[in-house]
């Protein structure tokens, strides 16, 4: 029996405390910037689009451009359609935007804008008056902030992203994979593996230029970088899509389009993180590209089982609490498991209600009862279970830094936001290569805690 | 030079200037252009950011869970007691509640909080939907405000209902409220409060250590490490010294309205000004006791014995370098125009989100001519501006850092997330090595704005290893 709450139908809090994910247009905003040419663009107040460019920017480091509607007063009474309209003609003159990546916010749904109707009369508007740069690809998605996290924003854009431009187009042999909210370094990293096998790629949402570019001369009106409208096109003329995340509503996958509409072969696999995950993901490049894994591949693997096999000992017995989003934590917790730390606590802001059963998957046959899992939670329920007071360390994102620091209990941080340390966006999580580095990671945290914790302080550990 | 090579947007053109080009001021307090990226919040912004010291407050949020999270732990606002202001509270407002009214989890939240965390006082802040859905927020706080026996105070901050202006209002009426209802015993004629200082890196200690020195009585520090006790008794303070104008001076105008209590407008950025500002306050109290003035005196020599040396040194390296300012409030630009010119540095940028026709006026009299100055700007005017003029220097806050990072100069946080004292007289030592530590790294002799390149893929440096230069 799965030992399984959800934390808001738990007395007695009614309020939330120090939340552990964000609102639902921020990762509307995300996927959108991997996408060649696009201004995300937020229909509504104008503190939605600062607020989350700062929380983006503090993270990834780079310049974030999010254009807003700056909904008003006035606005919000009469409706935004002109203000809307303004706003998209003004990205697409002055920023040269080719697609405009369209959210709603909390105020524009409660005030009922009604996003068919408000592209409809842009259409209507730019068939008479075109635009001389050309008139912008506009891709829509509803963002109710009140329903869902930032995670049901990302896939939800990315999925728009896939009604919007895919067209019959002839088989071309290439992939498709639906990363999901992964590290500029892990799409890079993903798109390394991919042409491995000798497959073409196309990653969708490919923001890993635009949130990890270069120094430039320059500021160009364009950040450059991210997946072309043309290969989207061509997405339902793939060899099979590969979509990362099993915690995914049915509505919200990118993947289901393609399946049922395209008939494109698909396949859905939890984020490739640790050894299986990751070997799973390889089993279906394997399988589409119809090729062995190359040899310098195999050799990562065996590179991390034989870094594994030197971890053990350090982390037997070692208990861990896991937070963040929901496949990135399904990831964690099967990592963990592989390589002897038990997971005692997983927490998630997200409520898809797949996260106990997929907690129970990655760590069934390995541990004798799966760890508590704790849905729609935020940190102050976390502080409040009896497990965040025992564990040997936390691994999440760096929200949970403060109930680390008050417990003494170090934080191993990873997937977004990490707002206190450099170098998030080039953290790499996924495939075998990443399980190495958060091997590294994990076992250094424990093993500089247990070397400042003694009175002796060994020099060999 | 020519305003057109940067106002990329026609409707903005009103909203820029150069000094000395006979145009008086520019039109500002406008609505952000849609489309604009622009770097300005909402008035939700506002209020949260003048309130959010506060520390033995609870801050709750009332709405999506957006407001909540991007705002938890923002600024570095330090408390010398209770930290409730650095937790974020939120009734994580849901579909269900958007339909059928949220005052029910409002008024559950707040007394579950209220009894968790006893806090001193509450402030509820309203955002954008409970703005829309029509929760009476303000009869749920009067309801449980009886009940609890501590102030419980709806923040009108609706975020689409004007621009962070708005917000600073929506907060000086919320500490209105506050005002006046507390004991005033024991407050001397040698009294102050503190307004407009946020105590970011523990400025508010700096400061209030020169008026406690100076023989003064420091009654309320709003909101900088704030009290709320403190301001209930504020009112009985003889003067209101008011720094960051934009935020608190609608306060301080009703304090002087209803309980008499005079104010000045004082900035403890830069040496003239930290030093004026307690020259100031000490006229203001000559009547009552000379030796303020004495002890002012004694305090700002004592200070510029130690620091004039130093900034000489600094000035040395830096002469020559410019510098662009792009900041929230007007006020804080005066002073760093005067703080640069100490370094030797040129300004030729002067931005902000939020001034007033009469701030630019005042602005463009104390910058050299041919000053850009610019209303609200967004990054496309700020990165065509940094690309066709040599700047060494961006002060601004963490949404103008990538933009000066990625083209390959300096950047100084001057904002609410700063860790690091830049007022009082140790602030300008601070400003002046920050301002050093980013203008003379090596780096910028690798970046391809100084070699002539594109990217910094695309080239080998123009360096060697070993070369003289």
């Amino acid at each position: 029996m799965i030992k399984t709450m959800d934390a808001k139908k738990r007395e007695p809090w009614v309020s939330t405390a120090n939340p552990c994910h964000q609102c639902r247009p921020l990762g509307a905003m995300v996927a959108f910037q991997g996408v060649e040419g696009c201004v995300p663009f937020l229909h509504g107040s104008q503190g939605c689009a600062t607020y989350m460019r700062r929380y983006l920017i503090s993270h990834f480091r780079e310049p974030v451009d999010i254009a807003s509607s700056s909904v008003s007063e006035k606005e919000a009474v009469l409706g935004g359609g002109p203000s809307l309209r303004k706003g998209l003609r003004n990205v697409t003159e002055k920023y040269g935007a080719k697609v405009v990546g369209l959210a709603t916010t909390c105020l524009t749904e409660t005030t009922g804008e009604d996003l068919g109707m408000l592209v409809h009369e842009w259409d209507k508007e730019v068939l008479e008056h075109p635009l001389e740069a050309g008139n912008p690809e506009i891709v829509k998605v509803a963002c109710p902030s009140y329903d869902g996290t930032h995670m049901d924003g990302f896939h939800g854009a990315t999925r728009a992203l896939v009604e919007h431009f895919a067209e019959a187009t002839a088989p071309h042999g290439g992939m498709t994979l639906f990363p999901n909210f992964v590290s500029p370094a892990d799409l890079r990293h993903l798109r390394e593996m991919i042409t491995a096998f000798g497959m073409g790629a196309t990653l969708v949402p490919d923001y890993s230029e635009r949130l990890d570019g270069p120094a430039l001369a320059e500021m160009p009106t364009m950040a450059e970088g991210g997946t072309a409208m043309e290969a989207m096109r061509a997405l339902p003329g793939s060899r099979m899509a590969v979509e990362f995340g099993r915690t995914i509503p049915e509505k919200l996958s990118a993947n289901a389009v393609l399946k049922d509409k395209w008939n494109v072969p698909v396949r859905t696999l939890g984020l490739p993180i640790g050894i299986r995950e990751s070997d799973a993901f390889f089993a279906v490049l394997e399988e589409a590209s119809g090729r062995e894994t190359p040899a310098e591949w195999q050799l990562e693997r065996g590179r991390l089982i034989d870094a594994c096999v030197d971890a053990h000992k350090y982390l037997a017995g070692r208990t861990a609490v896991v937070f963040g989003d929901e496949d990135m934590v399904v990831g964690l917790v099967a990592f963990l498991t592989e390589i002897g730390v038990k997971t005692t606590l997983v927490a998630s802001g997200g409520k898809s209600g797949r996260l106990a059963s997929e907690i129970e998957r990655v760590t069934r046959s390995f541990l004798e009862e799966p760890p508590r899992v704790l849905s729609d939670a935020d940190f102050r329920d976390v502080e409040d279970c009896v497990e965040s007071q025992q564990a040997d360390f936390f691994i999440g994102h760096a929200k949970g830094y403060k109930i680390s620091r008050r417990r003494d209990v170090p934080l191993v941080r990873v997937g977004f936001p990490l707002h206190d340390r450099f170098g998030g966006q080039r953290m790499l999580h996924v495939g075998w290569r990443g399980a190495l580095n958060l091997l590294d990671t994990i076992v250094n945290a424990i093993l500089e805690k247990r070397q400042d914790d003694s009175p002796v302080g060994y020099s060999y550990l | 030079m020519d305003t057109d090579s940067i106002s990329v947007f026609a409707e903005r053109k009103g909203q820029i200037l150069v000094a000395g080009s006979g145009q008086e001021t520019i039109s500002c307090d406008k609505q952000s252009l849609s489309g604009a990226v622009s770097q300005r919040a909402c008035v939700f912004c506002g209020a949260r950011v003048v309130l959010y010291p506060i520390a033995d407050a609870l801050h709750l949020v009332h709405g999506p869970i957006g407001c909540a999270a991007y705002t938890w732990d923002i600024r570095g606002a330090l408390s010398s007691g209770p930290e409730l202001h650095r937790m974020s509270f939120s009734t994580d407002m849901r579909e269900r509640e958007v339909i059928f009214g949220a005052e029910k989890k409002l008024e559950q939240s707040l007394r579950e909080l209220i009894e968790k965390y006893q806090p001193k006082g509450a402030f509820v802040y309203s955002t954008c939907v409970a703005g829309v859905i029509g929760d009476d927020i303000e009869a749920v706080c009067k309801r449980v405000e009886k009940d609890v026996g501590i102030p419980v105070i709806a923040v009108q901050s609706e975020g689409f209902k004007g621009n962070k202006r708005a917000g600073y209002s929506a907060a000086c009426k919320a500490i209105d409220r506050l005002v006046g209802t507390g004991d005033t015993t024991g407050i001397g004629p040698l009294s102050i409060n503190i307004l407009g200082d946020f105590n970011l890196a523990g400025e508010i200690w700096l400061i209030r250590q020169y008026y406690e020195k100076m023989g003064l009585q420091v009654v309320a520090n709003i909101t900088g490490d704030g009290r709320i006790d403190d301001i209930r008794k504020s009112h009985g303070a003889k003067l209101n010294v008011v720094q960051c104008s934009g935020a608190t001076m609608e306060l301080a105008k009703y304090m002087k309205e209803k309980h008499d209590v005079p104010f000045l407008r004082v900035s403890y950025f830069g040496i003239e000004d930290m030093a004026e500002s307690l020259y100031a306050v000490a006229r203001h109290f000559q009547d009552v006791d000379w030796q303020v003035m004495e002890r002012a005196r004694k305090i700002v020599a004592d200070e510029l014995l130690t620091l004039v040396p130093e900034m000489k040194a600094l000035k040395k390296r830096l002469q020559g370098k410019t510098a662009a300012i792009y900041v929230g409030g007007a006020f804080k630009a005066f002073s760093l125009i005067k703080a640069f010119r100490h370094l030797g540095m040129k300004v030729t940028l002067v931005g902000s989100q939020t001034g007033t026709e009469e701030d630019y006026r005042e602005i463009q009299q104390v910058c050299d001519p041919g000053t850009v100055i610019v209303d609200d700007a967004n990054p496309l005017e700020l990165g065509a501006f940094l690309r066709d003029n040599d700047v060494d220097i961006l002060v601004g806050g963490v949404k103008e850092r990538p933009i000066a990072y990625k083209l390959g100069l300096g950047f100084c946080d001057h904002n609410h997330e700063r860790k690091l004292a830049l007022e009082g007289f140790l602030g300008m030592r601070n400003f002046a090595k920050e301002v050093a530590a980013t203008v003379e790294s090596p780096i910028w002799r690798l970046v391809p704005r100084r070699i002539g390149r594109t990217t910094a893929g695309t080239a080998h440096s123009t360096e060697v290893v070993g070369k003289e230069s």
